[in-house]
């Protein structure tokens, strides 16, 4: 027994793998009621009976009660996600690693993946977002790619309330703060404001990396013998059980003892630990590589046992702790963040521990991989957990559930909206008003606050419709953006996820970048709920259904569910962020019109839809109503392929696409946008429905692009043969020139000047010039 | 030639800049770690830009103690051409190589985006190549660049010619809305008192490609390697 613990001495008895650890003095009894306290269902207590043949320890609770969250587990969601298409040529690493991967030419691969930190945020949102971003960042770097960029979607309540001020700006600056120190240029995202999302924001980070081929290396305990080391920074008593809080909803007064559950990052130490760890794995020392993530010690030492089909043994007397009397229950489960586990090559640990004291970080050999199946945790020499490993990563109970539509909602997809496509007064006032809401203005008050330009690679910074990185020296380039409308996912949420990923698809073409592959991250409700699993299998379908026929597989992703305040659900958000390739990052496309006397074309066809749109939510008291508009994924094939010939053909100088605030505000930011002047624009429309439908109707499958006048009738025949309906609108204007859009019904006409001046104020004028925003229960608690 | 860029842990701009470097023909960049004692005979140094030491206690404060730093002190006293971007100037601010501190920006917030800067002298190895008054559009991405000095040590800079950049409007302009941090003076760079050592916020690094946005940048390298082409070759 004794010997077992110390690497290298051989594999322990076989014998000692059904032993049942000896009640560990201090450890509490297992009860019914600790059992829920664990977060685990009667039922699924009688299968961790069953698995371990006699009652748990304490310790094996805890073990159990993570690994089988909702957040490690996927125990609602993972019959869902088996309907996803996950494979293409292209794919080398599908779902269930650290990351996906895809090639993307010249011998090179990207990792990419988005993750959620809700819970946190809602809590902390410096620290929430912050360590969201470390986390996402670990989950790149050990697949051995250097992380390359980041990206944020984010959902905040309305901005008029001083806690969600204080949430978007700690987010903002925990985001900032992370990512700017490690150096990874931010290259946009997305953020809308609605107050489905009021106590319980969303924070999906998202992160980009590249590596040669061969560089790929995977979370896998392989070769018996061979030596576990915990890396990193310390383990901590921060984050303890942060897996099973993440899988709860939240309540009014839940926040405060909630914050031991959120973790504290240290963004310097993540710096260290990369360029460490690229060097670690380009040395050949180690075998396998994990963050020490949700679920911390427990979750990396038993899903790299589960993934290689092996048994790991590890001592939680022998791991770096930052405080005394650590119970190994609470080694296991903490969230210190910053922190990796390595399988290092037997006999190869001083040559690991070496590379790490170059990096000023620390590495101990904590266990050993075994052949035994098992997971087995002593505490100085002494058993207190012997799980089967397989059971225990790959047994968690799955659930498919009864779903059905909620009455409210069919209620008000079929409102009947007729009087607001009629409002009273002057067009342009609507208009202008429209652009300075915070969920149409210029996102620049958030990404001026982020590196976008470290590691001089940045084409497109973020405010366009995807970002744009350079891929080396290859030429190639790699575009990424997020998407998500939730208002469309909860009026509809299949039609909302088809739209979400034509959304992406279509901010990608704006940029040139072909579709290549798809992350996701479903942010819902509690799932045990019959309308909200309505709606996650609504969306997983909807969404399945549009990555399938645009060839855009889904590598993998993050479930986050019991998205609730109070028993009130979020809107349903299935966000995608999704990566295209450029074969030539030279010809990358820009948002913004470039140059008087360009010609103005609108690709795609308007429609007289209102449903869902920021019009309504904006001027009609914050209703979300009606059918949200309907996605023709056939046609949105046809317009990426359209518009990617154009983009390949170097015939655009600007392609933007329509989305919250209509064609009207798509114009608008294409005249505004960018770090150029504001440009007039002379725009007419020919279509005879209501003006608010046709200005401000959030249609899908539309693309505005400018070209110049003597590439119109190619750019025009192009589109025919592409099958895209193209129709010219008018031309761009001079610097300050006037902003008019004339239709039959209306029109609209200002100084671009004060349209500039909307867009960019939306922001500012809620986060600079009201006061200071402040945590409201700080001044509660005097 | 050969340039030596100092990595501390925590640096993020070294690569861009080995990179920046790179570009230049018969420039041959090196890295020397904050460990290393010796600057191996180079001809230039570069600290760059990033959160040295996690920028824990102040920005640069920590990075000052470093044994590298005792090799680019003596190089600098030398009169060796010594350039501090970003992180970097906060570096030589904080070992007294160059005067002055740079305090958090007056916004309180980090501030990353393209700016312009009026270059105010060419009297120096770095900026010979560029006009007096010229206009560069450079990125700055920082959360500490408000540049802060007593009042005779600013009289000081502005008369002995030491102010290198401001910041400016595109059009050359002098006024608040332009100055991104709320910099004494608007000031953007600066050099010592022999003019061998120079002190920027922004980061030229980040503009010496057409693809990537503008290539002002360039004229700061290539002014550093006329110096040395000359005084190679006097």
């Amino acid at each position: 027994m004794t010997n077992a613990r110390t690497p290298g001495t051989g594999t322990p008895e076989r014998e000692s793998s059904a032993q049942r650890p000896e009640p560990r003095p201090g450890d509490p009894e297992i009860t019914p009621e600790l059992v829920a306290d664990h977060g685990i269902s009667q039922e699924e207590y009688e299968r961790i009976l069953r698995i371990m043949g006699r009652e748990p320890t304490f310790t094996e609770l805890g073990v159990f009660s993570a690994m089988w969250s909702e957040h490690c587990g996927y125990k609602n969601s993972k019959r869902l996600l088996r309907l996803l298409p996950t494979e293409a040529p292209w794919v080398i690493q599908g779902p269930g690693e650290n990351a996906g991967v895809i090639d993307v030419g010249e011998g090179l691969a990207l990792a990419f993946k988005i993750e959620s930190h809700n819970h946190p945020s809602a809590v902390e949102p410096y620290q929430g977002a912050a360590t969201g971003v470390g986390g996402i960042l670990r989950d790149i770097f050990t697949m051995g790619a250097r992380p390359i960029a980041v990206l944020d979607s984010l959902r905040f309540g309305d901005l008029a309330s001083g806690r969600n001020r204080y949430l978007f700006s700690g987010v903002v600056k925990g985001i900032g703060d992370y990512g700017n120190c490690v150096g990874i240029p931010n290259i946009g995202g997305e953020v809308q404001f609605d107050q489905a999302y009021d106590g319980n924001p969303l924070v999906n980070a998202m992160a980009l990396g590249l590596m040669k081929r061969e560089e790929l290396i995977k979370g896998e305990a392989s070769g018996v013998g061979n030596t576990l080391m915990a890396v990193g920074a310390r383990t901590g008593r921060d984050g303890i059980h942060g897996a099973t809080f993440a899988s709860e909803e939240l309540s009014e007064d839940a926040d405060e003892s909630s914050r031991p559950q959120v973790q504290v990052g240290d963004p310097f130490t993540e710096k260290l630990l990369l360029e460490a760890s690229l060097e670690l794995i380009r040395s050949g020392h180690i075998v396998g590589i994990q963050d020490m993530g949700a679920a911390g010690l427990t979750s990396s030492a038993s899903e790299m046992a589960g993934r290689a089909g092996s048994g790991v043994l590890l001592d939680t007397a022998r791991v770096p702790v930052r405080e005394e009397g650590m119970t190994p229950y609470e080694i296991l489960l903490s969230e210190s963040q910053e922190r990796m586990l390595v399988v290092a090559l037997k006999g190869e640990e001083d040559e690991v521990r070496r590379i790490l004291e170059k990096w000023e970080l620390e590495a101990e050999p904590v266990g050993e991989v075994t052949d035994d199946g098992y997971f087995r945790i002593e505490e100085d020499g002494r058993l207190v957990a012997n799980i089967p490993a397989l059971p225990l990563t790959e047994g968690c109970p799955t659930y498919e559930r009864e779903g059905s539509e909620a009455e409210e909602v069919r209620r008000l997809r079929e409102m009947d909206l007729s009087s607001v496509l009629e409002p009273e007064g002057d067009l342009s006032d609507y208009f202008l008003e429209l652009l300075a809401s915070p969920n149409v203005g210029s996102r620049r008050w958030i990404h001026d606050q982020f590196d976008t330009t470290v590691r001089t690679s940045t084409v497109i910074r973020p405010g366009g419709d995807a970002g744009v990185i350079r891929l080396g020296n290859t030429g190639r380039g790699v575009a990424a953006t997020t998407d998500c409308n939730g208002r469309f996912c909860y009026l509809d949420p299949r039609e909302g996820a088809r739209a979400a990923v034509a959304e992406a698809a279509r901010n990608l073409v704006c940029t040139g970048a072909l579709p290549t592959a798809v992350t996701n991250n479903l942010n819902f409700g509690n799932p045990l709920k019959p309308h909200i699993y309505h709606q996650m299998r609504e969306a997983v379908l909807g969404m399945a259904e549009a990555c399938r026929l645009f060839e855009t597989p889904v590598t993998g992703g993050n479930v986050s569910l019991y998205n609730e305040t109070d028993g009130r659900a979020i809107f349903p958000t299935p966000v995608i962020g999704m990566v295209g390739i450029l074969d030539d990052v030279e010809r990358a496309v820009g948002s913004t019109f470039q140059q008087d006397g360009d010609v103005i074309i609108l690709l795609g066809e308007n429609r007289e839809e209102i449903g869902a749109s920021e019009f309504l939510y904006h001027f009609h008291d914050r209703i979300v109503a009606g059918l949200p508009p309907v996605v023709d994924l056939v046609a949105e094939r046809r317009l990426q392929h359209g518009v990617l010939a154009l983009a390949e053909s170097g015939l655009l100088r600007s392609a933007h696409d329509c989305s919250e605030g209509g064609l009207a505000t798509a114009l608008a930011q294409s005249a505004v946008g960018g770090d150029g002047a504001p440009r007039g624009i002379r725009v007419k429309l020919h279509e005879r429905f209501a003006p608010i439908a046709l200005f401000f109707g959030e249609t899908t499958g539309r693309v505005v692009i400018s070209v110049r006048p003597e590439d119109e009738s190619e750019v025009l025949g192009m589109c025919r043969n592409h099958g895209v309906p193209a129709r010219v609108l008018g031309t761009v204007g001079t610097v300050g020139g006037p902003f008019r859009i004339d239709a039959p019904r209306g029109v609209i006409n200002v100084p671009v000047e004060q349209a500039h001046h909307q867009y960019y104020d939306a922001l500012p004028r809620y986060m600079d010039r009201d006061e200071k925003p402040e945590d409201p229960r700080s001044q509660i608690d005097g | 030639m050969r340039i030596a860029v100092i990595t501390f842990p925590g640096s993020n701009c070294d690569h861009d800049c080995y990179r920046a470097l790179k570009l230049l023909d018969g420039v041959e960049p090196e890295f020397r770690w904050h460990r290393d004692t010796d600057l191996g005979g180079v001809d230039a140094v570069l600290l760059p830009g990033g959160f040295s030491y996690g920028d824990y206690l102040r920005a640069g404060a920590i990075a000052r103690f470093s044994p590298i730093m005792e090799a680019v002190k003596a190089f600098a006293l030398d009169g060796g051409p010594v350039v501090g971007i970003c992180n970097g100037f906060q570096v030589l601010c904080e070992s007294g190589l160059l005067p002055g501190a740079l305090l958090r920006n007056e916004s309180l917030r980090f501030q990353s985006y393209p700016v312009h800067i009026r270059v105010e002298t060419t009297a120096t190895p770095f900026t010979s190549h560029y006009r007096k008054g010229q206009v560069l559009r450079i990125p700055i991405a920082h959360g500490e660049g408000n540049y802060h000095a007593p009042p005779e040590v600013l009289a000081e800079l502005e008369g002995d010619d030491r102010i290198v950049f401001r910041y400016c409007t595109p059009d050359a302009g002098l006024a608040p809305e332009a100055n991104p941090n709320g910099s004494a003076h608007h000031i953007a760079g600066i050099v010592n008192e022999a003019r061998n050592v120079l002190g920027m916020m922004p980061h030229p690094e980040r503009a010496v490609e057409e693809l990537l946005g503008s290539t002002d940048g360039l004229g700061l390298f290539q002014s550093l390697v006329n110096h040395l082409s000359a005084g190679a070759t006097p």
